[in-house]
This record gives C-alpha cells, structure tokens and sequence, in this order.
C-alpha cells in the first residue's frame, strides 16, 4: 500500500533547504508504530490460513484458502461492504457539511460564545454505547420516545426509525457524535485564517457568500482533509451504534464490515474465519485510502 | 533514618503476610438485579471469611460472555468465578475448561436444588456449576382487560386462543396493544422466543443427521403466526425490542399479553418498577401441537474456571452463595419477592415466599416441566429448547435473528426468509464439519 | 455599528438554538439521571417530577467509582502525553524537513489503524498474558498510545504546516540545533493545534471501549466498564444508566471546558505575521 500511496503523490519541494538528520526525531514513532503494525497483521494472515475456533479446540490445522473461501460464499459480505460504503459515505458528508457552517457560525462574536461552543463540541465526549441507547430508547423509541410524543402532540404517527429506516437512523446517531469532531478541529483551523486578508475583501465589497466560498473554504482545505481522512479510518470500524440500536439489523440491512467481523469472531469465536475477514478490511481500508488520497493529498501538500 | 527505614520494612513485612493470608477471588457476574444484591450481600460473607477478598467485575450480559470466554479458553486465570449460563456448561466443561462440583457438603443438599435445572448443568454425570436462578418463560397478561373483554384465562392456553385475544384485547387508539413479543435479533433474544415456538408447533431446528429443517411447513407456520401477530397487534418498532423495551412496554400498560422470562414476575410485581403492579396475571406458555419445548430453561450458574488459582475460596463463595441460607438472607434483608427464583424446591416449600410471591407456583411449574433433554415433538440429536447445545449455535441463532427481523420489518416475505436462513444455518454446519 | 449589533443579535440567537438542539439528547441523559426507573419510562414524558438523587447513591453504593474515574484519568492522559512525545518531534520533522518519503510515512502511518480490533484480540490478549499486562493501567496505556499516536502524528503535522516558515526564519538564532527551534519557537507557536490534538486524544482513549474492555476487569478497568455494568440488565435501567453516563462523562466534560481557552485562544499565525 505504501508504495502505491507514494506513487499517488509527489512530494513538494522542500520548505526548508537545510540538510539536518531528522532521523532522531522521527525514528521511535515509526519504529513502533511498524511494530505495532507488523505483529498483529502477521498473527492475522497466519491465522487466516489455519482452522481455529476457541470453542471447539479439536479443530486445528491448515486450512488454505478455506477461510476465505467462505468469507467470499457469504451473502453477506457483499451487503456489508455496501453498507460499509454507504456509512461512511453519508456521515463524511454530512459531518464536513455541518462541520463547517458551524465552524463558521462560532467563529463570530455572540454572546455566550464559550459556553454555546462548548455545547456544541459535548456529544463528542459521550462514549458510543452511551449515546446509542440515549437515541434508541429514549428519543427515537417509538413508543417511549420523545420523538414518537412530539409527532404525536402534532398529530402524526409516531415513526418506527430502526425499522422502517434503519440505516438512516444509524447515520443520524454517529453524525450526531461526529459533527463535533469536525467543528472542533475546523474551527481551530480557522482561527489561523489571517484577520487582514478577510478585512480586505470585506472592503472590497465581498458578501458573506463569496467571503465564505472563496476565502474561508480554501483556507480550511487542509483541515477538511484532515478531517475525513481521520473520520474515514474511525468510521470504517465504527461498531457499538450499530450493537446497541439494530445488531446489524433488520436482515443485513445495517450490517458493516465491522459488524460482520464481530459476529464471526466474537459471537462464533472462530478466530480462523474473524483473522480472514480481518485481512479483507485491511485491504478495503487500503483502497479507500488510495482512493481518498488522489482526492484529498493535494491539499495536504500546500502550503 | 535508620529507624524509619526499619520500621517500614517491618511495616512492609507485615504487609506482606497479610496481603499472602487474604486470597482475593475475582467475581465476573452480570448486572442483572439478583447478582446486584448478591453483591451487595457479600459483605457478610466477607465478614465470616476474613481471609477471603471479593472483586466484583459487573458486566452486562454480552461482554461478560465475551469477556469469560477469552479468558477462560487461552487460561489468563483472571477469574475465580464466572457466572454463565445453561448455554454455555456442558460446552465449556466438554472442553475441561470448568472445575466440577464434586463432595459438596450434607448441609449444602445439592439433591435439594431442582432435577431439571441440575440436569441443566451438569455434563457426562458430574455437576459443573452451581445454580444461582434459574428461569422458564411464560404468560404475562393484564388481569383487568381480560376481564373487561370477559375472557377467562386457562392456566394453559393455546396459540389460537392466543392469536384470538391479541385481536380483541389490540387497542391502539388507546395505546394498548394485543401482544409484546421479542423482535430484536439475537440468539438470546428474539431466537430464544421463536424457537419455543416453533417447538410447540411440531417443528425443530435439526433433524437426526444434522440437516437444518428450518424449511420445514412447521417452522414455517409458526413463523407466520408470529410475525402476523406482531404485525397486525403488536406495537410499532417490534422488530428492535428485547426483554427490556417489552418489559418497559408492559410496565408502563402499554401490552395486554406478553411472552417471555419468568424473572419478569417479580418486576412487574414491584410497584415500584411497574404501574400495572396490581392488574398482572400469569399463565404457562401458550402451547400449539405439543407441549414438549414450549416454554425455556435458562440458569445462570456460577463455575470455577480452571485456570483459577483460588480454587477453594471460590468454592466456599459459591457454595455460599446458591445455598439455602443465602435464600433465607436475601428474604430477611431485602424481601420474599426478591429471592433468587427457580433452583431450589426449599425455597417453594417455604411459606414466606408463596405467600409474598403469588407467581411461585407456576414459574416452578414452568421450570418443573421443561425439558430440555427431550425439547421437540419428533426424535432429534440436540438438547436445549431456546438453544441448541453446540458452539455454533451463537452464530447459527444470530444469522437467523437477523433474517427474522427482517421478514418483520417486511424487507422479505416468510417464505425468503426462512430459505435464506436455511441455507446460511447450512454453510455453517459445513463450515464447522458436521455431515462430513 | 447597528447593523453590527443587530447582526450579533441574530447570530446569538442562532448559533443558541443549534447549540441547545445538539446538547438536547445530553440533557435529557442528565434529567434523567434524577428520575425514577418508572418515571423514566413514562409516556408521555414527564417533564414535572420529583427529583430523585436515589440514582446516584445507588451507583456509588455499587461501584469504587473513584478507581475507575481514575484508571481512566491515567489512562488518557498518560497514553497522550506518551502520543504527544513520540509524536511532535516526528511531527515537526515531517513538517519542517519533508523529504520523498514524508507523504508515504504519513499515510502508512495512518494505516497502521485500519486493523479492526477483533481480527486481533486473541493474539493480542495472549501477549498480554505473557507479559503480565493484563488488567494493568500500564497495558492500557501502551495500547492507546498506539492506537493514537497515527492521528496525533497527523494533526500536529497538518497544524505545524500552517505555521508560516518566516516565523520560524525570524526567530531562528544562528547555531541553534532543529531540537532547540522546536522546543523554544514552535512549539509556543503552535499551542492551540497542541492542546486541542491532545484532548482529541483524551476523549478518544477515554471512550474507547474494545480493548479497555477485553483487558482489563477489575483493577484496571476504566469507566467504559464502569458503564458496561449499568447498561442492558434485565429490568429497567435508563435512570441508573443516565446516572453512571453523566457521571463517566462529567470528568472530561471538565477537562474541555478547562481547556476551551486553549482551543479558542485566538491566538492566529497569521496575526503573528
């Protein structure tokens, strides 16, 4: 993958001429990062290929490619990387799009701004399991909910969300923790926007709009970057929305890579069969990152 | 200095006796309401066993299960006692994983704990773990509109019956609906229901050479019934409740009948955790053509890992805590309706307990009649009712949860539902080797 | 100036509103937490109710809160301040000194991350047992740092890139080493990008819930444990549950607040320049 991601990307000129020995400082993150990569991924392409389920310890020996081979019969591995894809996909979106208005937004001076920021950034701190069974039982439950009795103080019918629109109301719950981790690392980056600069194009007669799509946006390209490709990595394995509200459910229908691995491992512990599925995600996450990386690596190498 | 330094190596000394004489015995155990007050009585146990130090680890259901089995299958030793379920012991003690229960005390009586229950936990003759509760399944329905609708509920009704009543008992402009039942998918959850059901109506999950019959007609009549039932009478967003959202729904009156564990008695009996405390009535499991594997057992068990290395610390905590003086401590301290139900006939003999719970009797009847050692109508080769008793049942039951809810939330008829359960319950029977 | 003002007007109003709609479903958790398990329930929902503190008490009585809330203080901020370490120097190193390989080390950085978790638990906890980590702070720790430090790599160089290189020109005394410019001019440069990777960091390892929960159980378990005991028993639970959330979650709510200045210091690059 590193070398196709290299091939993907030229690096920039140099910022600084200066011929020093960087080694020292970058060394020990590499070094155990690499061994922090290497051991676990090769314990997991050597129990790829052997036959090893913690509950049933009869069953050794190699098994080849067998693994795999049912992994690629599963009907439902297709459907989770679908659903994987559209995950993702939905929650970047709308996590850069809010991300960014609300960057925007508490940026300007109001009243009370630190605590409003504040608030805004809090859903970030709750843990995923916490914050899924806030939305499942107590807003979007269609009985208990408070979203059922409002639309019933309004007289419609109360909406069965993790049946009718289970995938949806996944996105809902994680942009829901996400949008704030964008806002956070957005609005810190515009804050480096340079006071002058906007000043001069107010001057110049620019409206919001254009102050927003020629000035702001560019400015924050890094930073965007930054953002899915960091988002991009989490929400590939994003697991516990999606044990606590639907189990992956109804049918396949919120059923992610992440999900099928547990099912497999955890709740099978079939170690042989998880560690195969386990090199599939390595190889998708490789791929969407080739392929964030034509889009996105420019920017990151301005400036 | 000198001296400081001597009396804390002495200090350190004494320290250290004391650490080695106290032997710490790590507890993993579920968060339900028993174990909690298991915990909380500890203390006393504690006090009569002052070489002896309790670590409560209080998990929920499912990363316990997670948590104990890592553990226990690669031999870490983190735990001295585990607490599982009916599910899980003649699995793990097949594998020599689990410390049988072997001369246990007169005064213990272990004939005294239930027939059905021991059988439950015990493999090739020797017990394996020691029962704290145990539960069946049955009838929860609303006393005051039955009556209203003048219908007389039988200690033992039937399906039809049932389907009748959901009918005319479904009000939903009211809030009301006919029937709860379980439709989050899991094989602990909306599996463990279906499978009594499918039970009852004549059908089972393998024949006698393995092969899955979930295309059978039987499997599919229930299933049909089923998902009409919920469809047509149950509340909205069926497909994602568990035994909590239904137990919530009945508590809060929204359910006229409700099928599910016995442990729910003495919830929707406490008026404090239930607002028709005083309008629920109990019934045995609806049955359709046969009685055999209507209704569940389930235990949780307390075992000693073998990787523990305080093996007899952890005896005399769970001989302490499953034993008949634990029932008389739990009564006294926090009352008869919290006594852990269903493992000892002492404990139904007691008149203190019948008389503060009026659901004893038939929860013991339930417990009493279930057998999981002969669950379906026609011979098969595997035992259990909501479960079949092999590894693969977690990941068979959760494929065909899902599928369920599917056929549910009417992403697929009945029909594809259950083909396509067929066929993935076949991959992983070839998968793990059977029929080869 | 008016229109300014009515603009501020309009703004607070606004950026009010989205603030309170997303802080809802928390401050629901929080009135929750002071109902009772049948009030919690209720349909249609109980907006007037006797406040309970029952919850908590209950909690306290039930869990060594105080270990937890510490295993997990330790825990993040130990694993960040180790991230931080290994990372700023690197950081800078890419940042400053770019080479051929910089952006490949930077990307095979991060995929140093896409290994889902369950594929290698058993191998993981195997080692662990070997090494005597298990149910350590100290093997938490580690692991964190780890599963950190890619992301912590990735901000810090993304925010050292914005700070603009005659900044560090103007400030360069001659003869100092690439170690001293670090430490005496960007890193007081960059403390906002610092501060607010690193309580990205904290609340990531303070949320974890996989390994935290998988290695640890009793003497290192940190509050994801602390929830996992309160969350899905048979029987009612969201009041308790609501109770444990507000109470794992006030901690490092305190610690953003606390860093809040840092993060919005104001302090810009580009009014440096």
């Amino acid at each position: 993958m590193t070398t196709l991601a290299n091939q993907q990307m030229t690096a920039k000129p140099a910022k600084n001429t200066r011929e020093i020995d960087t080694r020292p400082l970058l060394w020990p993150s590499v070094i155990v990062l690499f061994l922090w990569m290497i051991v676990p991924l090769a314990m997991t392409l050597y129990f790829s290929v052997i036959r090893y389920n913690l509950l049933n310890p009869m069953l050794t020996g190699f098994a080849g490619l067998e693994n795999y081979t049912f992994l690629f019969e599963d009907p439902a591995l297709w459907t989770s990387l679908w659903n994987t894809l559209v995950l993702v996909g939905s929650v970047l979106i709308i996590t850069v799009v809010f991300g960014t208005l609300f960057a925007v937004l508490y940026n300007a001076e109001f009243h009370g701004r630190g605590v409003a920021r504040l608030l805004v950034i809090a859903p970030f701190f709750v843990m995923p399991t916490v914050s899924a069974l806030v939305w499942k039982n107590m807003l979007m439950h269609p009985v208990n909910g408070l979203f059922a009795w409002l639309q019933s103080l309004v007289g419609m019918e109360p909406t069965d969300w993790f049946t009718n629109y289970p995938m949806l109301s996944v996105i809902v719950i994680v942009s829901w923790q996400w949008v704030p981790f964008a806002f956070l690392i957005l609005l810190t980056a515009i804050q480096s926007l340079d006071q002058e600069q906007k000043e001069a194009a107010r001057i110049d007669g620019a409206g919001p709009v254009d102050m927003f799509f020629h000035i702001v946006l560019p400015h924050l390209n890094r930073a965007i970057s930054v953002v899915i490709m960091i988002e991009t990595i989490f929400l590939l394995t994003i697991f516990a929305e999606i044990y606590v509200t639907t189990s992956g459910g109804p049918g396949t229908a919120t059923t992610n890579l992440a999900w099928l691995i547990y099912s497999v491992g955890l709740l099978q512990f079939d170690v042989g069969y998880a560690s195969a599925g386990g090199v599939i995600a390595v190889v998708l996450a490789n791929i969407v990152a080739i392929f964030l990386v034509r889009t996105v690596s420019r920017n990151l190498q301005q400036g | 200095m000198k001296k400081t330094v001597l009396s804390l190596s002495i200090a350190a000394a004494l320290l250290s006796v004391t650490a080695q004489a106290a032997t710490t015995v790590t507890i993993g155990t579920v968060n339900n309401g028993d174990m909690i007050i298991m915990q909380r009585l500890s203390k006393q146990f504690e006090k009569q066993h002052p070489d002896i130090k309790l670590d409560w680890v209080v998990l929920e259901e499912n990363v316990l299960r997670q948590r104990l089995t890592t553990d226990i299958a690669t031999k870490s030793g983190q735990f001295d006692v585990a607490t599982i379920g009916a599910y899980e012991v003649p699995i793990w003690a097949k594998q020599g994983w689990l410390k049988p229960f072997e001369n246990l005390s007169a005064d213990y009586d272990v004939d005294d704990i239930l027939q059905s229950v021991r059988n439950g936990l015990s493999y090739e003759g020797k017990l394996y773990a020691l029962p704290f509760y145990s539960e069946s399944s049955m009838l929860f329905y609303r006393t005051d509109l039955f009556k209203k609708a003048g219908i007389e509920m039988p200690t033992q009704p039937t399906w039809d019956q049932v389907k009748g009543w959901a009918g005319k008992l479904s009000d939903k402009d009211a809030g009301v609906y006919g029937i709860c039942l379980r439709g989050k998918p899991g094989w602990g959850e909306n599996v463990a229901f279906l499978s009594t059901m499918v039970h009852s109506y004549g059908g089972q999950w393998f024949d006698m050479k393995w092969q899955p019959t979930l295309d059978s007609p039987e499997w599919k009549a229930a299933v049909t019934d089923y998902v009409n039932l919920l469809n047509q009478y149950g509340p909205p967003g069926a497909a994602s409740n568990g035994f909590n959202e239904n137990l919530s729904l009945f508590a809060s009156g929204k359910c006229a009948m409700w099928i599910d564990a016995t442990v729910a008695a003495g919830l929707l009996f406490n008026p404090d955790k239930s607002q028709v405390a005083d309008k629920v009535g109990f019934a045995q499991a609806p049955i359709g053509k046969t009685e055999k594997g209507s209704h569940w057992i389930w235990s949780w068990a307390l075992a000693i890992p073998n990787s523990s290395d305080a093996q007899d610390a952890a005896t005399q905590f769970i001989t302490w805590a499953t034993s008949k003086s634990y029932v008389e401590l739990v009564g006294q301290q926090v009352g008869w309706t919290s006594v852990p139900p269903g493992t000892r006939r002492s404990t139904y003999e007691n008149a203190k307990y019948t008389e503060a719970a009026p659901f004893a009797q038939p929860v013991l009847q339930a417990i009493e009649s279930a057998d999981p050692t002969h669950p379906t109508l026609n011979p098969s080769p595997y035992t259990g009712i909501q479960y079949v008793g092999i590894p693969e049942f977690q990941a068979i039951g959760t494929q065909v949860g899902q599928t369920i809810a599917a056929a549910l939330a009417g992403q697929m008829s009945v029909d594809q539902a259950l083909k396509g359960a067929q066929s993935s319950v076949s991959r992983t029977m070839r998968q793990a080797g059977y029929g080869k | 100036m008016q229109d300014d003002a009515r603009r501020k007007m309009w703004t607070t109003a606004l950026a009010w509103f989205i603030a309170l709609v997303v802080f809802f479903p928390i401050f629901w958790m929080a009135v929750t937490a002071f109902k009772t398990e049948v009030d919690a329930i209720a349909t249609p929902p109980s907006l007037f109710f006797t406040p309970t503190v029952e919850n908590f008490q209950e909690v306290f009585a039930r869990s060594n809160y105080g270990r937890y809330v510490w295993n997990s203080i330790a825990v993040s901020f130990g694993s960040t301040i180790l991230a931080l370490a290994f990372a700023i120097p690197a950081a800078y190193a890419m940042a400053f000194f770019p080479t051929k390989r910089t952006p490949g080390t930077l990307l095979w950085m991060l995929s140093t991350k896409m290994m889902p978790p369950v594929g290698v638990l058993i191998p993981m906890y195997l080692l662990f047992r070997d090494m005597g980590l298990l149910d350590t702070v100290t093997g938490l720790m580690m692991i964190y740092t780890l599963i950190n430090m890619p992301i912590v790599i990735w901000m810090l160089y993304t925010y050292f890139k914005d700070v603009p290189n005659e900044i560090m020109e103007a400030g360069r005394v001659d003869g100092a080493t690439p170690i001293q410019e670090l430490f005496l001019l960007l890193i007081p440069l960059a403390v906002p990008g610092i501060a607010s990777t690193g309580l990205l960091s904290i609340i990531l390892s303070w949320n974890e819930a996989f390994w935290s929960l998988n290695l640890t159980s009793s003497n290192g378990a940190p509050l994801t444990a602390f929830i996992a005991s309160y969350s899905s028993p048979q029987g009612l639970f969201w009041a308790k549950l609501s109770a444990a959330s507000l109470m794992a979650i006030a901690p490092i709510l305190v610690v953003g607040w606390m860093s809040q200045k840092q993060l919005v210091s104001g302090l810009t690059f580009g009014a440096v320049k």
